[in-house]
């Protein structure tokens, strides 16, 4: 199973749509980074709005995927966090304190858009 | 009580199947979006624990109905390496695994009761309850 990625303009947009296993996760590390390169891409908006389970697993392939993008120049948003995944994310003890987060899609491009100063 | 309902972890999908299985579970007895989340994620780390470390195991679901309360009790067992020390692991940040550390911890604070019992070279039993308020 492989999570689509869009590109549109300068950035990529993800919604990940399906209950995610770990080698998905892991794929789709691998696939956005590949994707940035080719597309010189300056943004991505992850969208986890249909997402109802983020484990530890999951939160550390997101969490780092947010940071070896920023290694490469590109900037990430995670968009869309139901409220029962956050609350069990501090429960867990997670707290992706330097991952930028929007409230949704539209937030998260106009966040893009802001900080990129296009 | 009502009888166990048990999953087979053997295969990395399994972890999958396990916490879908509970949310299920869950939703049945009553508990809401929140608590169902809780115990979806507590069967996911647990489950991905027997999976990374013990390589196969069963997570159990029990449904607690009582006249004073109802409830979810996981159970997650193993005949795996067993933990040498119980302290360390929960622990927030230890992890053997490269993982954030924050399984077992995350799950005792995720659950209402929590329980750990471990022997090194026979396994690992781990029993968490959800109470249904």
């Amino acid at each position: 199973m492989r999570i689509p990625i869009l590109k549109l303009h300068n950035y990529l947009l993800i919604s990940i749509q399906t209950e995610i296993d770990d080698q998905t996760a892991i794929q789709f590390q691998e696939d956005l980074l590949d994707k940035i390169h080719k597309n010189g891409s300056t943004g991505v908006v992850i969208d986890l709005t249909s997402v109802d389970i983020i484990d530890s697993f999951i939160a550390k392939v997101l969490g780092d995927v947010v940071t070896m993008s920023d290694l490469m120049g590109a900037k990430v948003v995670l968009t869309g966090i139901q409220p029962a995944v956050a609350v069990t994310l501090i429960d867990l003890g997670i707290h992706l304190k330097n991952v930028p987060t929007a409230l949704n899609l539209e937030q998260g491009l106009i966040k893009l858009y802001q900080d990129s100063g296009e | 009580m009502k009888p166990q309902s048990c999953v087979n972890i053997k295969k990395e999908w399994d972890i999958v199947g396990a916490r879908q299985l509970g949310r299920d579970i869950a939703r049945e007895i009553g508990f809401g979006t929140v608590d169902q989340a809780r115990i979806a994620t507590t069967i996911s780390e647990l489950a991905r624990n027997i999976y990374l470390y013990a390589e196969h195991g069963q997570i159990c679901f029990e449904v607690i109905d009582t006249f004073e309360q109802k409830g979810l009790c996981i159970i997650a067992i193993d005949i795996g390496p067993g933990i040498e020390d119980v302290g360390q692991v929960l622990e927030d940040g230890y992890s053997t695994s490269g993982g954030l550390g924050a399984g077992l911890p995350g799950v005792k604070r995720l659950m209402d009761e929590f329980d750990l019992q471990s022997e090194v070279g026979k396994g690992t039993r781990v029993k968490a309850i959800k109470w249904l308020r």
